[in-house]
């Protein structure tokens, strides 16, 4: 696309003070993430004495040598492994189970307005932390994956987008049909409703995965034994509340682990997974977002 | 005209097809169930426990034993120094977080419209919208490190100009101007997304007509561009209206410290600390529903609004 307004001078000067600005922002954005890969590369004493900027001084790898051979490191790093596997496919079956009768008419099923309202009403009024701790605690889920499994497993929010989704995508005809041919509910669900939906599926099994990665409160307050902390919740603990306290670690170890580079090596690492996926996640979020603006 | 009979007939169709179509409902129940089960668990069984804010309550006396004693918390609440201070930081912090993140991404949106490579363009958009997916343990631990006083390399950056290093984190006067500087760095990528996409549909027509007629580039954004993105401005406004009382627990709580909980200290931290680390529960929870509360009327208020001015609605 070509305007007239273009060749004028101010718009090119414009331009060119745009492209530059945007430019500017971009570096801006990146230049953390540059500097800390820097940092968890360099030799440790040159990051202690300050001298680290953009580029590694003094390369080596050995940051993330003492990272991968810390037992409490790899512990967690399971562990959080563990809980986005588990914790996005309870999530997605049981909320995938529920959008179905939820996307029905009401005609079709009567009651479906009572059981969004249920849903909807917990996006709007929440009993808190203290109550929602209490009830982890009084049922046993503490120092147990469930503990983190569990109470998250239903995001409404989620829930409403894939409810839209099937409301949009799924031809009536195609279902009606297969009621005709007497398929029961289950059958249409297995054999129709997913099948159509694995864009979708796709998108908020990518939301709950970066949910999970990215949670860690829930980590500290529920597991009361490092060995249990996913991998957020055990970074939160050393590298933001510089707390050793936890963590049962001979001198050695503790001199290791509260090196500037190991620090920046764990928070690199904790990172890559995201900054590998995030140009596919990319893509789908920008189709959520625009799945969850959509709705009538 | 219809006589009776097929009237009757007619209805009886409808009612069998209706029927036919209602067969089964009970595997639609069944299909309800788990989610009904887990939302009722930890999210409607809690909400019962909010009766321990009008008691004093004992673990070992439970709900039903517990002493009751009213408002009581909520009047100490009022009374004290740090809960009305904790609600002030609150409301400010999170009151210029809204209005920075949605001014910066619609000056964002409008500036990326204007380019016109598009490899550029998405380039851009890719980098600004990363810090959204990394959760706010990566991002403290690298500002940590960053705005450390001892030769974090911001401070380093700015003794090039012979300024003394700052203690970020740890200064009353800077710490809210970090708190929403960061956060905008982590968020504004997702609102400007948003804004493109309202940007991009847009219809054409409007602007060749205005170019016809011989508006520049910065009258078709005033009289173009910006009325037809008021809805969307108008439904990310009102809806962010819900967060007021949400000031960012998890960046807060990954970034400050003792020294800042004069400025920065909000409503969840406190009640963290209250009620989980303090262990007391009844005044943490009073603090909580009283927030809850609150919430919930401008989230209610904030749908209406984008409703009524935007035609917007969740489902």
């Amino acid at each position: 696309m070509y305007h007239h307004y273009q060749k004028s001078l101010p718009y090119k000067l414009f331009t060119v003070f745009n492209y530059t600005l945007l430019t500017i922002i971009a570096v801006l954005c990146l230049l953390p993430l540059i500097h800390i890969l820097a940092v968890s590369f360099s030799g440790s004493a040159a990051a202690t004495a300050n001298l680290v900027g953009l580029w590694p001084v003094d390369f080596t790898l050995d940051a993330y040598e003492k990272t991968i051979g810390n037992e409490n490191f790899l512990r967690s790093l399971w562990n959080s492994f563990l809980r986005v596997v588990l914790g996005t496919l309870i999530s997605m079956g049981v909320m995938l189970c529920a959008a179905y009768p939820l996307s029905k008419s009401d005609g079709a099923f009567r009651g479906r307005k009572l059981y969004m309202w249920f849903f909807v009403f917990t996006m709007l009024f929440h009993g808190g932390l203290v109550p929602t701790y209490m009830v982890v605690t009084k049922l046993g889920l503490t120092d147990t994956i469930w503990a983190l499994i569990l109470p998250p497993a239903v995001s409404s929010f989620n829930l409403i987008l894939l409810v839209n989704f099937f409301r949009t995508s799924v031809p009536k005809s195609l279902e009606e049909a297969a009621l005709m041919d007497g398929a029961n509910h289950f059958t249409i669900f297995w054999k129709i409703y997913l099948p159509i939906s694995v864009p979708a599926i796709a998108t908020i099994s990518l939301f709950t995965m970066v949910f999970h990665w990215n949670s860690w409160f829930d980590g500290l307050i529920y597991m009361s034994d490092v060995k249990h902390y996913p991998l957020s919740t055990f970074l939160q603990t050393i590298i933001v509340q510089q707390d050793f306290t936890k963590m049962s670690v001979d001198a050695e170890t503790l001199k290791n682990l509260s090196e500037r580079t190991v620090k920046a090596a764990q928070i690199f690492i904790a990172a890559l997974p995201m900054l590998i996926v995030y140009p596919f996640v990319q893509k789908f979020f920008v189709k959520g977002i625009v799945l969850g603006a959509e709705k009538e | 005209m219809q006589s009776a009979v097929d009237v009757k007939g007619q209805t009886a169709a409808v009612e069998v097809k209706r029927a036919r179509k209602r067969k089964g409902t009970w595997q639609l129940h069944a299909m309800l169930l788990p989610a009904l089960i887990i939302v009722f668990i930890f999210q409607y069984i809690p909400m019962f426990g909010l009766v321990m804010a009008f008691q004093d309550y004992e673990p070992w006396l439970g709900f039903l034993h517990s002493p009751w004693v009213g408002l009581e918390h909520f009047k100490t609440m009022f009374e004290y120094e740090d809960a009305r201070q904790v609600i002030w930081n609150t409301l400010v912090i999170s009151t210029l977080k809204i209005i920075f993140n949605l001014g910066v991404p619609l000056a964002f949106a409008l500036l990326l419209n204007e380019v016109y490579v598009m490899k550029f363009k998405r380039t851009v958009q890719t980098i600004v919208y990363l810090p959204h997916f990394l959760s706010w343990v990566i991002l403290g631990g690298i500002l940590i490190d960053m705005l450390s006083p001892e030769g974090g390399i911001v401070n380093r950056f700015l003794s090039i100009f012979g300024i003394q290093p700052i203690f970020f984190l740890g200064d009353n006067d800077w710490f809210r101007t970090v708190v929403v500087v960061t956060d905008v760095w982590k968020e504004c990528g997702f609102n400007t997304i948003v804004f493109l996409a309202a940007l991009t549909s847009i219809n054409p027509s409007l602007y060749e007509a205005a170019i016809v007629d011989g508006a520049n580039r910065w009258q078709q954004t005033f009289y173009i561009t910006l009325p037809s993105m008021l809805p969307i401005i108008i439904v990310v406004g009102t809806l962010s209206l819900g967060n007021i009382l949400n000031a960012g627990f998890d960046q807060i709580l990954n970034l400050y410290n003792p020294l800042v909980y004069k400025t920065g200290d909000i409503i969840d931290t406190y009640v963290y600390r209250v009620g989980l680390l303090n262990g007391d529960f009844s005044y943490a929870t009073a603090v909580g529903l009283f927030k809850s509360v609150i919430s919930f009327i401008l989230v209610v208020t904030g749908y209406r609004l984008a409703y009524k001015y935007a035609n917007y609605k969740i489902f």
